[in-house]
């Protein structure tokens, strides 16, 4: 784990030396702060504002200004039900309050086990196979209360299986990983 | 030899295209057929969409998994012997020649979307078969920029992204202004929930894009192009991507392009998810880098814009438009469309309709030959009941105003906005009062907190509404809404605060009837507002599992396992906990019957 994050860092680290002061990189180095480290960390805001020579305070505020930067970490699979026009008609509300039941957490909520992150999203433009639900990078449309906890149920099996997975495979895992990471 | 295209935009990958594709891959692999991709065809209902392009034979087939691909590729394509029960549309040299869904296509006449479906959308070489740049090279060696202008102004081209302002008069604006950098911005943050013209255009057809921004840089005199596209989009900054970089190879974008002497750089810009971006001076901001807040105007844009420069910004669907005006002359673009509002619109259908997709129709069609001619109607043989157009900012429009000719003059005169495109379709299930929360929940989530009245007054008519719903609702409530709507609009800078109320506005105007019964009756006619509703068990779907009641925490639902369960409506909280659970779809909900007095 502390190889992983130093390893992005590094690479979070190289864009910030590549930034040339050129006017209106903020937003642009802040996604590339939160792709690598999927949320926006203090340490990260200090080394923006060194760099680009922005106060923090106006870095938060322009963090909290825009609803795709997170100042918290998320979970590792992220559901984001899409609650937009043609998707509310089709019931949209009903699903998102079955995904609450069965996460057991309300929109914007880590599950205890950091394994789900729920978010509301405006629209992710499936409007014709609405309901939509994205489970990280996959799409799912014509969602149902069933099919929905179906695929909610699959990936936490297959979230569950891999921890496990992990954790059998650990002790020989690690030594035959990190030389090729290098 | 065949061509084989699947069409792969986001609404075709969510439907399963990669799956598709892989399996065709497979299929393909040693054979002499080739294997493409290509953008949005627009007949999103029947995705994934695949193409057997055969000389100039096409045939598109509809809902095709894996096991179909693989049927299609055996008998079609090895086979010679089509499939027609699968064949959704199919043209042979130009001419629709069949398919279950021919009329969606060929009621369209296609400007915008010229290109979308047909080529490869990373293709550079595939654009300019079909005369791709052919408008940048006549744009830059045979044209000067009041030329440009002139043309433009000739076409009567109206701007794209709702408020249809003539693009050849903005570009004059900005072409007058004295200064050494000047820039394009073209307005990618598609941010309209049920809207997705944008999106496909930027997929299926990135380069159409660029190559309007080249010319619009030419005729104001910019050196430099924006291209400010939603981060929810990472497809089509995908394809921009490679769009732009395809395009710098060739030498059509960069310095001296095609020996022209003229110079023109585009960079893309991610939007980080605030619809308010999508109001221009709030886009510039966002550009610079700063929380994306709307600025007073004037200083118009044409004078101070990005950065404080002249700046020119347009729709992604005003852009795609230009290369076809530039090419094939003003006066050929009039021909379509009406006096007023010339050339064609691309719509998004989406909500309650049969076939869900983008239909690109001339100007001045009614809203009954698009939903109905071109959109199949209203899904599951239901009744319409309204269509909304505009988004947040626009309004519904009732079925007895079906006949409306859908163009940027009688439009308005309904209570809604023509809108950037989106047509989201109501059936007799849709409350209208939700819909104006629906839509007052949004904007009210979306202000950027500037102005008092967007930033408060929002959220006093969302609570108001909140309540109507709740069946907390009293008389005098929707005088209020009417007042507060009215002030929100004349108090609020930008256009997002201006249009805010419309939604609500609206449906008041059109459905008085629907939230008096709120109010008064407290009874939800649609039966969607889960406080005002009965519930039902269907007796024909219950299986009688028994879950509903294990879940129901008011212990209202009896019954016998493996026989109808009943609800207790006296006893029932309308928590909906059992519509959440039911496995087979049984539980429905009615408006509270009204008492009669």
């Amino acid at each position: 784990m502390d190889g992983f994050m130093n390893q992005t860092e590094a690479e979070f680290s190289y864009r910030l030396w590549r930034h040339d002061g050129a006017q209106g990189e903020l937003i642009p180095l802040l996604q590339s702060a939160q792709d690598h480290f999927g949320y926006i960390p203090r340490r990260a805001i200090k080394y923006i504002s060194g760099v680009a020579k922005v106060p923090e305070s106006k870095i938060y505020g322009v963090i909290t200004f825009y609803s795709q930067f997170r100042l918290q970490p998320m979970g590792k699979h992220a559901i984001r039900m899409c609650t937009g026009t043609a998707c509310h008609v089709a019931n949209a509300g009903m699903l998102l309050e079955t995904i609450e039941d069965e996460l057991g957490v309300e929109v914007n909520g880590t599950t205890e086990d950091g394994t789900f992150t729920l978010f509301s999203v405006a629209c992710i433009g499936c409007c014709s196979l609405a309901p939509v639900m994205m489970v990280d990078d996959d799409t799912h449309g014509s969602l149902t209360p069933v099919t929905t906890r179906r695929i909610v149920r699959k990936v936490r099996r297959k979230a569950l299986a891999g921890e496990k997975k992990a954790a059998a495979e650990k002790p020989e895992g690690d030594a035959a990983a990190s030389p090729a990471k290098e | 030899m065949s061509k084989i295209l699947v069409g792969m935009s986001t609404c075709g990958m969510s439907a399963g295209a990669k799956d598709t594709y892989k399996t065709l891959e497979g299929l393909v692999d040693g054979s002499d057929n080739e294997l493409t991709f290509t953008g949005c065809i627009g007949m999103c209902f029947k995705e994934p969409l695949v193409e057997i392009r055969e000389g100039d034979r096409r045939t598109i087939y509809g809902h095709v998994d894996k096991k179909r691909a693989k049927e299609i590729y055996e008998t079609h394509v090895v086979g010679g012997e089509e499939l027609p029960d699968y064949i959704v549309y199919q043209e042979d040299g130009g001419n629709a020649c069949g398919g279950s869904e021919q009329q969606f296509l060929e009621r369209q006449e296609r400007i915008v979307l010229r290109n979308c479906g047909l080529i490869n959308p990373e293709s550079l070489e595939d654009y300019e078969d079909r005369d791709g740049y052919q408008a940048t090279r006549k744009a830059l060696a045979e044209m000067n920029p009041e030329d440009i202008v002139a043309e433009l102004k000739e076409s009567g081209l109206r701007g794209r992204g709702g408020a249809g302002f003539p693009t050849g008069l903005k570009w004059s604006f900005c072409a007058g202004y004295e200064s050494d950098v000047k820039y394009v911005v073209c307005n990618a943050d598609e941010g309209d929930p049920g809207a997705f013209m944008d999106r496909s255009v930027l997929e299926g057809d990135p380069h159409a894009v660029l190559e309007g921004m080249i010319i619009c840089g030419k005729a104001i005199g910019a050196g430099f192009g924006y291209i400010y596209c939603r981060a929810e989009y990472p497809l089509a900054i995908h394809r921009l991507q490679v769009a732009i970089a395809d395009a710098t190879d060739k030498g059509y974008i960069g310095e001296n392009i095609l020996g022209s002497g003229f110079n023109f750089d585009i960079k893309i810009k991610q939007g980080a998810g605030a619809f308010v971006c999508g109001e221009e001076t709030a886009l510039f901001a966002s550009i610079e880098g700063e929380r994306g807040m709307p600025r007073i105007r004037p200083p118009f844009p044409a004078e101070s814009g990005v950065f404080g420069k002249p700046t020119n910004n347009n729709n992604v669907e005003t852009y795609a438009n230009v290369p076809w005006i530039i090419s094939n002359g003003g006066q050929a673009y009039r021909k379509y469309g009406t006096e007023k509002s010339p050339g064609t619109k691309v719509f998004a259908l989406a909500g309650k309709v049969a076939k869900g997709g983008l239909a690109e129709v001339s100007m001045g069609r009614t809203i009954e030959d698009i939903l109905f001619g071109i959109g199949g109607g209203i899904k599951e043989g239901r009744e319409f009941k309204a269509v909304q157009m505009g988004g947040p900012s626009g309004g519904c429009i009732p079925a007895h105003l079906k006949d409306t000719p859908v163009d940027f003059e009688n439009i308005p005169k309904t209570g809604a906005i023509m809108g950037s495109g989106g047509m989201v379709v109501m059936d007799d299930q849709t409350c209208m009062v939700d819909m104006a929360r629906f839509f007052l929940d949004f904007t009210q989530d979306e202000s950027c907190g500037k102005c008092t009245f967007c930033r408060i007054g929002t959220l006093r008519m969302l609570e108001t509404l909140e309540r109507i719903t709740r069946g907390e609702g009293e008389v005098e409530d929707t005088d209020m809404l009417a007042e507060l709507g009215e002030q929100i609009k004349q108090a609020s800078l930008c256009g997002l605060g201006q249009t805010a109320p419309n939604p609500v506005l609206s449906t008041m105007r059109y459905y008085m009837d629907e939230f008096l019964a709120h109010i008064k009756h407290k009874s939800c006619p649609a039966g969607s507002c889960q406080a005002l509703v009965d519930f039902i068990i269907i007796e024909e779907k219950c299986e009688g599992c028994g879950v509903c009641a294990k879940d129901c925490p008011v212990d209202a639902i009896s019954g016998i396992l493996k026989q109808t369960y009943v609800i207790d409506i006296g006893a029932c909280v309308q928590c909906g906990k059992c519509l959440t659970s039911c496995a087979f779809d049984a539980i429905y909900t009615v408006g509270k019957k009204v008492a009669a007095s």
